[in-house]
């Protein structure tokens, strides 16, 4: 039965790409997409005038360096915990990396509570969580605020790396890349959101918006409906994914992001300075804020020589198409960030051959 | 960090619960959906349930997820064991 759909979504792929007659360009916006992508062997199945877009989906890639030197000198202060994700250690900041100094004080957490458990085993230090991610991660930081002022731990500190989805879309539309015919919008980030929540994207930009999952069949029925809303020039909000997207997406998530975090505008990497695309701690908030605790300025952000990853993830070039993929940028010595992350469009790419 | 698992709610007192796919058990919070229960199936992303799903979809992800295992372990084989993912 499964086949079965692939098999119709494949053919209504085909039908509407052949009316179309031009080139289509879909983002997916997701990193889970573009390795699911890739494991499935879908970009193989579509016909030759439908292009995916790696987009900016990986909270890993889009960290802008100044930040991940930030993380790398409180790394450096005896009386600092650095609390992060397994996938930050390994990106390169300006001479060093988390994982190349193997400090005693760095901690891999897999969740922010485990950020928590720290500042309260650990009283005679100041834990720093590394709290990086888009609207899916956001709600556990705010959690973890909420649960340290409860305990009334004020060695529990946050430096805000947080991301927003929709403001960086809406920047890749207004000029990076409007070459962008569709997006297959990130699922998880959805559950959080709401699919409703890309109508105004739809209405603004007269752009198809489909949540799509992350099986084969998902993804294929996702780019079908795609397709045929290009074909009918019918843009519209549409999701794939299930029952876990809902129009109005979890609201009590979108509570606790609301609380403890507003909006501003923010260095991505690659990307510049989207507007409103990142958030901050709100001041009532502060004392839980590194960046304030530390006194930290933005520190500039260079980008390494050479290093192609802003026009990666702005879909404006295929990794391949970088001078130092697969030659000085490899998994093993990633320069770029989407080298780093295995959800990264370069490591995608790159382990998967292409 | 992009993870999110389908998982079975276990045990749970309170937010606090413990979560089980595919045999695996692990810590989780269920402060972000408040609405599911002992029983129900979650997406679990970075140790916080976020949605509630059912259980076909669940199914689904975990043999996506038996066979994500087999093709990396064919593929570690392939190149003489030493494949990190």
């Amino acid at each position: 039965m499964r086949l079965n759909k692939i098999q119709q979504a494949r053919e209504q792929i085909e039908k509407s790409c052949a009316k179309i007659g031009r080139l289509v360009q879909v983002m997916e916006v997701c990193g889970t997409h573009t390795v699911a992508l890739f494991r499935h062997g879908i970009r193989s199945l579509l016909p030759k005038n439908l292009k995916l877009l790696s987009g900016p989906g990986c909270p890993v890639c889009v960290t802008d360096q100044g930040y991940i030197d930030t993380v790398i000198d409180l790394a450096g202060r005896p009386d600092c915990i650095i609390a992060t994700y397994g996938d930050m250690i390994r990106v390169p900041g300006k001479n060093t990396s988390l994982e190349r100094l193997s400090l005693p004080n760095v901690r891999i957490v897999l969740s922010s509570d485990d950020a928590v458990t720290l500042a309260k085993n650990h009283p005679d230090k100041t834990v720093v969580f590394v709290a990086v991610g888009f609207e899916t991660t956001t709600p556990a930081t705010a959690v973890a605020i909420e649960q340290a002022d409860k305990f009334g731990l004020n060695n529990f500190t946050v430096l805000c790396g947080h991301k927003l989805v929709l403001p960086a879309m809406r920047a890749l539309l207004s000029g990076r890349n409007d070459k962008i015919d569709a997006f297959l919008c990130p699922g998880h980030v959805s559950i959080i959101l709401g699919s409703r929540a890309y109508e105004p994207i739809v209405k603004e930009f007269k752009r198809p918006c489909v949540v799509g999952g992350f099986e084969a069949e998902q993804i294929l029925s996702g780019l079908a409906k795609i397709c045929e809303q290009i074909e009918q020039n019918k843009p519209a909000v549409d999701s794939v994914y299930g029952l876990a997207v809902r129009p109005e997406g979890n609201k009590t998530s979108q509570q606790w992001m609301e609380k403890y975090f507003e909006p501003c505008d923010g260095p991505w990497r690659g990307l510049g300075c989207i507007p409103q695309g990142s958030l901050r701690i709100k001041d009532t908030y502060a004392k839980f804020d590194a960046q304030k605790r530390f006194s930290i300025a933005q520190m500039p952000a260079e980008e390494p020589c050479g290093c192609l990853c802003g026009q990666v993830l702005c879909g404006l070039i295929e990794p391949s198409q970088c001078g130092l993929f697969g030659k000085k940028c490899t998994p093993d010595h990633p320069v770029g960030p989407c080298m780093v992350s295995t959800e990264g469009a370069c490591a995608a790419w790159y382990k998967y051959g292409k | 960090m992009c993870l999110a698992v389908p998982a079975r709610i276990v045990e749970m007192t309170g937010d606090q619960a413990v979560a089980d796919a595919m045999g695996n058990r692990w810590a989780i919070r269920t402060t972000l959906t408040p609405e599911v229960k002992l029983g129900d199936i979650v997406l679990v992303h970075a140790g916080y349930a976020i949605a509630k799903i059912d259980e076909e979809e669940a199914k689904k992800t975990w043999e996506l997820f038996e066979q994500i295992a087999e093709m990396e372990a064919e593929r570690g084989k392939a190149q003489g064991g030493d494949h990190a993912t």
